[in-house]
């Protein structure tokens, strides 16, 4: 490996909503281009783990360093603080998110939805927007729905623009959750597929999926978690294969189809 | 006998009555201009983060939407001028009418707001925009679209209330035509003319407004 330093490292990462403890100690690393799944069943705050590395979420205890950057908070005088709203932004937007219902600007276009960041965060002028919007829309293979709204779009369709849009700001790494959990059955492949083509050109994916197969052919590690803890953290062959804990033997049991 | 309507003497000052009618289309503009900045400042900080921003926007719609509007444009065209603050009475029904505008717009707009995803709130703060920018190129936005349909309501109902101008002698249109029945006796006459332009201008700013809706996309 050329790069000794991971680009993700959380450590001990504690989240509690109110009395819920959601995450009781996570541990995981991520190094550059690798794409990792997290699995397990609901509840098992996979979900609130990738909000916490976007830093949708507060987090009350733990470390989360993107490419060698403490994020969310910073310690003065031993004392944890929330970063300002500028701070947290810009840390934002180093991470792209994808989120399972889309969340298009439904007042903007497909080619608009993706311009926005480009414009206002990274400060391309309006040529220059245009122009990697459009690359990215043919990338994900909507180049001829760029002016449409995302209320004239299907919801593969609508789900390729998000990642366009996440994917346009260059970020250093991609969290996508259950990105197919609300599609029709015949548009979930049409999205897997540009997620994995994706994967292929060397993106960092962290990715949280219900997708079984989906897991095993894209990812290089897979990463079960259970009631706040990350209990398995192998490749998918290990996974999926013997799996040595019988929580996970339970879990794969029944998701099975 | 009979009461025959006669419409002579009224068309003789109708130019009396249209420019009252562009006096009170002026006033509520103004009014209107300036209660969507106060709604719209107001709105935002009635879901914003300060505790005392809240309770200051509690105060303005709860104390404005208990007075009725005659009430407060006597008030503050009697009240401002002991308080050392000299307005004209176009000036003071502006501002009073603003004020009553922006309580009824907070409420609308907040509304509007209130329907605005959470998720894609969320989206725009993913991809690094500040809450500043996120509110003026997201929420804003859609919170308009879908404050659209009540806000022509809004709009309506305020230039209807630029008849009351009318208590603190500004020649608009109610005005003009009570003048012109006090000088010409024609009592029917007078208010079916004056209705009638009424009518047609609400009517005019609502197919206005409903253009402009179907220019926004359907969300």
């Amino acid at each position: 490996m050329e790069n000794v330093q991971p680009l993700l490292e959380i450590r001990g990462l504690h989240k509690h909503f109110g009395s819920v403890e959601v995450l009781k100690g996570v541990d995981l690393t991520l190094r550059r281009g690798e794409v990792v799944s997290i699995i397990g069943s609901s509840g098992s705050g996979k979900t609130t783990l990738l909000r916490c590395v976007n830093l949708l979420e507060e987090f009350q205890d733990g470390d989360i360093v993107l490419d060698g950057e403490t994020i969310g908070y910073s310690i003065v005088n031993g004392r944890r603080h929330r970063l300002r709203d500028r701070e947290l932004s810009r840390q934002r937007s180093m991470t792209g998110m994808v989120f399972q219902s889309f969340n298009l600007f439904p007042h903007l276009t497909a080619a608009g939805n993706v311009m926005l960041g480009l414009r206002k965060v990274r400060r391309f002028g309006k040529e220059e927007a245009r122009s990697i919007a459009e690359r990215w829309l043919s990338r994900v293979g909507l180049a001829s729905r760029s002016d449409h709204y995302p209320s004239q779009l299907s919801g593969g369709q609508q789900q390729r623009v998000a990642i366009a849009r996440a994917l346009a700001m260059d970020p250093k790494l991609v969290l996508l959750d259950e990105v197919t959990s609300a599609l029709d059955p015949e548009l979930v492949q049409e999205v897997l597929n540009t997620v994995k083509g994706i994967a292929d050109d060397g993106a960092t994916l962290l990715i949280v999926t219900h997708e079984m197969r989906f897991a095993r052919d894209v990812s290089h590690r897979v990463v079960f978690m259970d009631q706040g803890q990350v209990v398995e953290d192998a490749p998918p062959a290990e996974i999926f294969g013997n799996s040595r804990s019988q929580r996970l033997a339970e879990f794969l049991r029944n998701t099975r189809t | 006998m009979g009461y025959t309507l006669q419409f002579g003497a009224i068309w003789a000052s109708f130019d009396k009555l249209m420019s009252g009618l562009a006096i009170g289309l002026g006033l509520a503009i103004a009014a209107v201009a300036i209660g969507t900045c106060f709604g719209l400042l107001a709105a935002f900080a009635s879901v914003g983060l300060s505790r005392i921003g809240r309770m200051i926007v509690t105060c303005y719609v709860m104390v404005i939407r208990n007075l009725p509007l005659l009430v407060l444009v006597l008030l503050v065209y009697f009240a401002l001028p002991q308080a050392g603050i000299r307005l004209d009475k176009y000036e003071s029904f502006i501002g009073a009418l603003a004020l009553y505008s922006g309580a009824y717009l907070t409420e609308v707009f907040r509304a509007g707001l209130t329907a605005v995803p959470k998720g894609v709130v969320e989206a725009a703060r993913a991809i690094g925009l500040t809450r500043i920018q996120t509110n003026v190129f997201v929420t804003a936005p859609i919170m308009l679209r879908n404050a659209l349909p009540s806000l022509g309501n809004t709009f309506i109902g305020m230039f209807k209330d630029s008849s009351i101008a009318a208590a603190i002698a500004i020649p608009e249109l109610t005005f003009q035509a009570r003048k012109i029945n006090v000088d010409t006796f024609r009592v029917v006459e007078t208010w079916i003319v004056a209705s009638g332009l009424y009518i047609a201008a609400c009517f005019a700013i609502a197919s206005l407004l409903r253009r402009l809706e179907r220019r926004f996309p359907k969300f």
